[in-house]
């Protein structure tokens, strides 16, 4: 990619950041706070840290990575998207507010990078608005998700649906185990589930308007 | 090239800026070009003639702050157009409540005097110029804001460009107002709005084309 090559002639190799095994391997430990460590990582770097910032851009790559792979079929053609988002969040990182979430900022800029790169391919394809977090939440060596966005949507929820939903979406129980946890027989817990999706689908919509 | 490589590359570079930069260059910029409007006002046209006075102090002022407050309205706008993920809401209530208002208050100004004396009101002695020297003026500071503005990542980059017209079009309407010794609120409202409305435009032009990322 003709971009990337360019920013690394600039910066010859060799002189590169060495990444703390943590950043690399964060899908490891599925239940970091990932928001928490993009926050302490952005204040790092905004304090002159360079290394947090080269930890930062390693997190966000296999999440891009994870979000274009699933919107493309040409493997080359979402690492291209991977490499021109990192080098967008690099070039537009003086609009980053730090005082909002990192989420949909990153996901504003990869879902653009989309657009565009259907745009110039000359397809016309509707990229659906979809709630940002799913960005951070995505990531092909399946890592922890925004908690800090989902637990503010979940909050909202009663106690009883709230860990049905836990137990089925995020620890990957199956309905069956997870009913009788909560109070559910089979039947109801899937319609339980289903109502709370909606309801939840319903509130994150209306966040967005 | 691999994307490690490009990560390592593109760390060698300082980091996320403190907060509020983005706001500080949009200013400090178009401030200067605002500057500029304002001298130009005051040199070649002239200052109002009231000035020494405190009613036209007064009257500048009063202006000055309904301007000033869209050009606050634009550079607040242009913020968040120019941030992905960000909403616009607050910057767009705040500017339809600004027309609003200044729509409310011209109509209570025209509905209190005589029917025939309205459209010499309206009118006041320089309507047809003043949208036209806000927008010439407006170029001063059009220009080096939207050459900050190219740092924005505006996902609608026309929605962002009127944003930055807005700022400049406000700013030089508070420049010529230096000039401008119109009283009337009606004839603020709308000759002046209509300026700062032709500079919000002719920004949305500009923006489409080179606010693209």
């Amino acid at each position: 990619m003709r971009g990337g090559e360019r920013a690394a002639d600039a910066c010859p190799a060799g002189g590169g950041v060495t990444l703390p095994v943590e950043a690399a391997n964060l899908g490891s430990n599925g239940v970091e706070d990932i928001d928490l460590q993009i926050q302490s990582l952005i204040a790092l770097s905004q304090a002159g840290d360079r290394a947090a910032y080269g930890q930062l851009l390693a997190l966000m790559a296999p999440r891009l990575r994870a979000y274009f792979n699933r919107r493309l079929q040409d493997p080359a053609d979402a690492e291209d998207l991977v490499q021109e988002t990192l080098i967008a969040i690099h070039t537009k990182r003086e609009t980053y507010n730090p005082a909002l979430p990192f989420a949909p900022w990153v996901y504003g800029i990869a879902r653009y990078k989309l657009i565009d790169h259907f745009r110039r391919r000359g397809v016309r394809r509707h990229v659906p608005l979809e709630e940002a977090g799913e960005i951070l939440a995505e990531s092909d060596t399946e890592a922890g998700a925004t908690r800090a966005d989902l637990n503010r949507l979940l909050a909202r929820l009663p106690a009883r649906q709230r860990g049905l939903l836990e137990d089925v979406r995020l620890r990957g129980l199956t309905i069956a185990e997870a009913a009788p946890r909560h109070g559910y027989s089979e039947g109801a817990a899937k319609v339980a589930l289903h109502r709370t999706l909606k309801s939840l689908s319903a509130s994150v919509a209306a966040d967005e308007d | 090239m691999k994307t490690e490589d490009l990560i390592a590359g593109l760390a060698m570079e300082p980091g996320f800026p403190g907060p509020r930069r983005m706001e500080r260059k949009l200013f400090l910029w178009s401030g200067v070009g605002a500057l500029a409007a304002a001298l130009l006002t005051v040199l070649v046209l002239g200052p109002r003639p009231d000035m020494d006075q405190i009613a036209g102090v007064a009257s500048f002022l009063g202006k000055a702050g309904y301007t000033l407050a869209l050009a606050g309205a634009g550079l607040w706008l242009a913020r968040r157009l120019g941030q992905p993920g960000a909403r616009a809401k607050g910057p767009l209530l705040a500017l339809v409540l600004l027309l609003v208002g200044g729509l409310i208050a011209t109509a209570v100004e025209l509905a209190m005097i005589p029917a025939g004396e309205r459209a010499a009101q309206l009118m006041g002695h320089s309507a047809m110029i003043c949208p036209l020297a806000i927008l010439g003026l407006g170029l001063l500071a059009l220009c080096p804001a939207m050459v900050v503005a190219r740092r924005l990542a505006p996902v609608r980059p026309a929605a962002a460009g009127a944003a930055i017209g807005l700022l400049a079009g406000g700013l030089s309407a508070t420049a010529y107002g230096l000039h401008c010794a119109e009283t009337a609120v009606s004839f603020l409202v709308v000759w002046y709005g209509l300026g700062v409305l032709a500079t919000a435009v002719l920004g949305a032009a500009i923006g489409a084309r080179v606010l693209r990322w």
